[in-house]
């Protein structure tokens, strides 16, 4: 093989390496079909009887996309949360960026906090936001503890930021605590 | 001589023609409705006229390289030196050097005139529109002192004609770029930094402009159309604006706008005259005045209005209007009212 003829291979390969870079994910733009993700049981709280079961598919697919979280992030503006939340730091209602969660901080739990609103003055959100944005804004909301991977997080904020992006955030393993409000009574694990 | 038969038979003669229609339309440099544009459109054909010029020299340079006579030499051999040759290229090359040198102060003088004579149309102003540029589509406000008397709407930008407008220009995510080219030049809008841009339409017509500057996914369905009425017109289409959405006639509207109310819808949009009052999204009080539905990607009419509420992700992919999942049987009330806000 001559020299030339082997750069041409070389280059060829490196040429298809880069290809493959290219797809780093899926973007999904649609979301299920209507009426077909809904949270999953609610689970209050992280102890488990038993060993821990495998993440339900539908968390995978939303907390190891950076797609879906940074449109959670947009959408957590869009749709005021941080009127009450301020951005994850808290205000009115309680601070989601540290590591105590009342409901759970599973992405079910967050999902049917949002669905089914708390009776301390979270609303409800039932039938105003749609299946898939409401996962994307579950899986947003654990990014603020840093409970996705580290190139899932969003880097950057399209506010002034006054704590470094979620991306460098420390991880903060989430443990229940707060004062549970009456509706969580009788759902233990 | 008979030429050759063009590979595009008889009917491509006409194709020349075609390629000059082409310049005048509703979204054309070359077809000016408006002093700036004039101005703009002096300079790029003193520029195109320049370039075809110097592209012009540059054939025919080449082309008597090709045909003049060659003088041959043996392999290994060596051209005897010529003076003469020497010299007329060397003379050759410093024309050329300095003609190159001329021809850009030129283009530079003409620049900066017809730039002072744009400054001269600026700062002045009957109008004021304000454009913020978002992922995907262009929010149109027309401020007052009094606030019940500024308008907001989307996609499309109403302007007198004869009268000095100033555009100013916001972005609210990243870098857009407005580009009316019958009126202007391109602006850029920046996130945190007002830019503006005067304009003064001097004829009526509809004019299309489109975001100049890639800003993701759906940058190319970004469009929004420009009308230019007469003052009369402008100021009734104002007052038009200016009213609450019409509440609902009939029990399918009422249907219609309960659905509305309801549903994700209101997270998003706002109809004056409802409590609908979210506004990250194209205000909707009058959506059925408009010529087009999210920003230009589809004519309004109401069978496209059904298609964009049924999927708006097949229409415009990545576009920041999720599909909803509105049920078919609600779908038909909800863009009854929907079209029924005028
Ligand atoms: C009107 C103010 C308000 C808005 C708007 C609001 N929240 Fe809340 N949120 C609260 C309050 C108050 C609580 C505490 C409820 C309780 O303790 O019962 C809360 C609780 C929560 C919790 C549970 C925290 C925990 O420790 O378990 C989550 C998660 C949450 N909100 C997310 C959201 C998201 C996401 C949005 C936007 C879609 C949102 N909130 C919008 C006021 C609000
Ligand atoms: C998450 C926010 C969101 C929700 C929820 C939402 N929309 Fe939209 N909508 C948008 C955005 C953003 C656009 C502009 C899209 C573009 O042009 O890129 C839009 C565009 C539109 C348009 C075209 C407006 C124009 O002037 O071009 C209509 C009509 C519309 N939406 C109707 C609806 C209806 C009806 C619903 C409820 C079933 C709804 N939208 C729910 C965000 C939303
Ligand atoms: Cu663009």
């Amino acid at each position: 093989m001559s020299s030339l003829s082997r750069n041409a291979v070389s280059l060829a390969l490196l040429g298809v390496l880069l290809l493959a870079a290219c797809e780093r994910e899926e973007r999904s733009y649609r979301g299920e079909p209507v009426g077909e993700v809904k949270p999953g049981a609610i689970v209050q709280g992280t102890l488990y009887a038993g060993a821990p079961s495998p993440p339900p598919p539908q968390r995978r697919e939303y907390e190891g996309n950076a797609y879906h979280v940074s449109e959670g992030k947009r959408l957590f503006e869009w749709f005021n949360c941080s009127g009450c939340h301020a951005h994850g730091g808290g205000d009115i209602g309680p601070p989601l960026m540290d590591e105590v969660w009342i409901y759970g901080g599973e992405l079910e739990n967050i999902a049917a906090t949002i669905v089914e609103g708390r009776p301390n003055g979270m609303p409800s959100f039932r039938n105003k936001i749609p299946d898939q944005q409401l996962w994307q804004i579950a899986a947003y909301v654990r990014s603020m503890q840093r409970e996705v991977r580290k190139d899932v997080a969003p880097g950057r904020d399209d506010h002034m930021a006054v704590t470094p992006g979620e991306q460098n955030q420390p991880v903060t393993p989430p443990k229940p605590g707060g004062v549970a409000s009456p509706s969580s009574e009788g759902r233990g694990p | 001589m008979r030429w050759p038969p063009a590979p595009w038979g008889r009917k491509g003669r006409v194709l020349p023609i075609l390629v000059l229609a082409a310049c005048s339309g509703p979204q054309s440099m070359l077809d000016p409705a408006g002093g700036q544009a004039a101005r703009i459109g002096v300079m790029g054909w003193i520029l195109l006229a320049g370039c075809a010029f110097v592209y012009a020299v540059v054939l025919l340079w080449l082309l008597w390289a090709l045909a003049r006579r060659h003088r041959w030499v043996e392999p290994g051999g060596v051209l005897p030196p010529q003076a003469g040759v020497e010299r007329r290229l060397t003379n050759g090359l410093v024309a050329w050097v300095v003609g190159t040198v001329l021809i850009l102060f030129a283009f530079v003088a003409a620049s900066y005139a017809v730039d002072k004579s744009l400054t001269h149309l600026a700062n002045r102003e009957e109008v004021v529109v304000e454009v913020e540029g978002k992922q995907w589509w262009w929010t149109v406000r027309y401020p007052d002192d009094d606030p019940s008397r500024s308008i907001t709407t989307a996609n499309e930008i109403h302007l007198p004609v004869g009268v000095p407008v100033r555009v100013k220009l916001k972005a609210a995510d990243v870098i857009h770029s407005l580009w009316i080219p019958n009126l202007h030049g391109k602006m850029d809008l920046i996130p945190g930094r007002d830019n503006e841009l005067f304009l003064t339409a001097d004829r009526e017509g509809i004019f299309r402009g489109q975001c100049a500057e890639f800003c993701g996914l759906q940058h190319a369905h970004m469009a929004l159309d420009v009308i230019v009425h007469s003052r009369a017109a402008f100021d009734a289409w104002k007052e038009a604006q200016l009213a609450p959405a019409p509440a609902p006639a009939d029990e399918a509207l009422a249907r219609g706008q309960a659905l509305f109310l309801t549903s994700a819808c209101t997270m998003c949009h706002g109809i004056r005259g409802t409590p609908a009052s979210a506004s990250v999204a194209p205000d909707l009080t009058h959506l059925a005045s408009r010529r087009s539905i999210a920003a230009g990607a589809l004519p309004y009419n109401r069978g496209n209005l059904a298609g964009w509420i049924a999927d708006p992700q097949r229409i415009k992919p990545g576009n920041h209007m999720p599909l909803v999942g509105v049920p078919p049987s609600d779908l038909q009330a909800l863009v009854a009212y929907l079209d029924s806000l005028k």
